[in-house]
């Protein structure tokens, strides 16, 4: 397609023919008329969630639907902080996302840098051993977890959304990649400058690697900031949800007829994320698109 | 291991014994290094799995003391044969197909939205944000808001758009014909962005020298389709396929949130079907035979995938 585009523009720019350049700009507006619906159709759903989040109970209601609110509620966004106690799910999902992210890239870190930098015993069992744990997925293991968290008097406790996602076979996988890069004399010149292991680890190679922290800190943050099934299970008390407990509950609820207020607490829910999102979108789609990794 | 006979190789023969002490010193730091990841997956990797084998063996109605059923696999037999909780099941394992049906579709979508995008033209990055947008939002939103697209009444956005055609309205989510289609119709918007960033590096990365060349030798943009971009994304699409398949077997967000599983359980995959009997009914045994037979099918889709991540390396 873009091959054709360029030749046609060279045949435009000998001045000999007018017609393919004019085929060109009918073929150009076409793709943004096609392009430009189909992302329309695709915002559709969040639209429709920011209008909404702005309409009052008899507007929600209204028939046929507004597009825009005649009386913009924007206290629907204070009031679901006074329905629901979002302000504590809010702080629930930060702790355990900034836990898991901090805990797990360490843990990552420290095993990508023995397979990548140390020769040891049992290196290609220990490897395949990590790799096999990505075979086994979290709903096979959903009901003896649940059971070990019931033993160890983990349920409703922050330890029970932490503690099982601090290590994650995908991240060591990537970083050790990332660490093969750098170059092995690297490592004899520090070391012959009197440079102990650890140091070399913190001071030397993890500065160079750091896209590639950066993008698993993301996918970190966001699994978990994102994830559903194991808090749903493993909270029961109110104040202990995370914020897409918290959402579920909340839309579940007797009545369910709120939608102003649903919709309002869907769009601060999501806001976090994308925002993160934006700031660091360019990593995040690249390292996305090479490792070809989404969940966790 | 090709490491270990690289460095013995490089050190004068003398100096091997103090080497090996070296080895030994290294070992003993290289596992404190993987102590952290191999706890952790010991603890909630290794042991939940064997446990859920062993527990599949196991009638364990929750307050009650596990009681062990023998090597007949009963919890198995029960769930393939019973009059009355087989065709539960049966119908659960087809509803996991159906919902699978979704993947094919979002597969077929993404390709062409990403041939679209594959130009370089102004604003072509929004648009790629665009498309990608629902893929980071969290389910859970989505569905909420999805929910409400669906509201069985006029003034839900779906059934307000039907009206506007002159159609009947419908019952979307709680419509037993209508609730799988509607789940699958929110799986590919969800999931279509993903799809089209890795089908757009897969693009980029056919060499534009290919397309030249078969143009030189006359072929237009369908045999240039047919014979250079379908046979090199090949790869692409296998692995966006298993991947796919992988999450739809684990799906379970939405169903919870739009449907749990009904109605009349035409939503209720095998996925969904374990978290009832676990959750909901208790039966922990029944529940780890149904995740027992979950894990084989997942673990043939990830065999599949891990052979397309060595196809795809390959090509590159």
């Amino acid at each position: 397609m873009n091959d054709a585009s360029a030749r046609t523009s060279r045949f435009s720019k000998s001045g000999k023919m007018n017609w393919p350049r004019f085929q060109k700009l009918a073929l150009d507006l076409l793709w943004y008329v096609v392009v430009i619906l189909l992302a329309l159709a695709v915002m559709v759903p969040f639209i429709w969630m920011i209008v909404t989040s702005l309409k009052g109970q008899t507007e929600v209601f209204a028939y046929p639907p507004t597009w825009i609110p005649q009386q913009p509620q924007w206290e629907n966004y204070l009031d679901v902080w006074q329905e629901a106690p979002f302000g504590r799910y809010f702080l629930n999902s930060t702790i355990v996302a900034v836990s898991v992210t901090i805990g797990q890239l360490t843990a990552c870190v420290l095993a990508a840098f023995a397979f990548a930098r140390m020769n040891f015993k049992g290196k290609n069992t220990m490897f395949l051993l990590f790799l096999s744990t990505t075979m086994i997925s979290s709903q096979v293991t959903l009901v003896p977890s649940y059971l070990i968290m019931r033993s160890l008097n983990w349920i409703d406790h922050y330890q029970a959304l932490i503690v099982p996602f601090l290590a994650n076979a995908f991240g060591v996988f990537m970083i050790r990649q990332s660490f093969r890069t750098v170059p092995r004399e690297l490592e004899e010149a520090a070391i012959l400058d009197g440079c102990g292991r650890f140091r070399f680890l913190v001071q030397i190679l993890l500065p160079l690697c750091k896209p590639i922290l950066a993008s698993q800190a993301l996918f970190a943050f966001m699994g978990n900031w994102n994830s559903y099934l194991w808090p749903l299970i493993v909270t029961n008390r109110d104040d202990m949800r995370t914020l897409q407990i918290g959402l579920r509950y909340f839309v579940s609820g007797e009545g369910g007829t709120q939608w102003g207020l649903y919709m309002a607490a869907a769009v601060l829910i999501s806001v976090p994320v994308i925002l993160i999102y934006f700031l660091v979108q360019k990593t995040f789609v690249e390292s996305m698109a090479s490792t070809g990794l989404k969940d966790i | 291991m090709s490491t270990k006979t690289k460095i013995q190789g490089r050190l004068p023969a003398g100096q091997k014994r103090r080497w090996w002490r070296r080895w030994g010193e290294e070992t003993f730091a290289a596992y404190l290094f993987l102590l952290p990841s191999l706890v952790i997956f010991i603890a909630f990797t290794f042991f939940p799995a064997v446990y859920s084998v062993v527990i599949s063996l196991f009638r364990w109605n929750m307050p009650m003391q596990p009681v062990f059923l023998g090597f007949d696999f009963e919890n198995y037999v029960y769930l393939f044969t019973d009059a009355i909780e087989g065709p539960i099941f049966w119908k659960s394992f087809l509803n996991t197909f159906y919902f699978a049906l979704g993947v094919p579709i979002n597969l077929f979508v993404s390709l062409l939205i990403a041939l679209l995008l594959n130009r370089r033209m102004r604003g072509v990055g929004i648009f790629r944000t665009t498309f990608f947008l629902p893929a980071i939002t969290s389910m859970t939103a989505v569905s909420v808001v999805w929910l409400w697209l669906f509201h069985p009444a006029q003034y839900g956005l779906f059934n307000s758009l039907l009206i506007e055609l002159g159609l009947p309205i419908q019952r979307w989510l709680r419509d037993p014909l209508l609730a799988m289609p509607c789940l699958i119709g929110m799986g590919v918007w969800y999931g279509m962005g993903y799809n089209i960033i890795i089908f757009l590096a897969g693009l980029q990365s056919i060499p534009r020298t290919y397309y030249e060349a078969a143009k030189i030798d006359g072929a237009n943009q369908l045999s240039l389709f047919r014979h250079v971009t379908w046979p090199l994304l090949g790869p692409t699409l296998f692995y966006v396929l298993s991947v796919g398949m992988i999450n739809s077997l684990k799906a379970f967000t939405e169903i919870d949130v739009m449907t749990q599983g009904g109605p009349l359980g035409s939503t209720t995959t095998l996925a969904y079907y374990l978290y009832q009997n676990a959750f909901q009914f208790f039966q922990m045994g029944k529940a780890s035979a149904i995740a027992v037979m979950l894990f084989i099918m997942l673990l043939l889709l990830t065999w599949i995938q891990f052979r397309f991540i060595d196809r795809k390396v390959h090509y590159e």
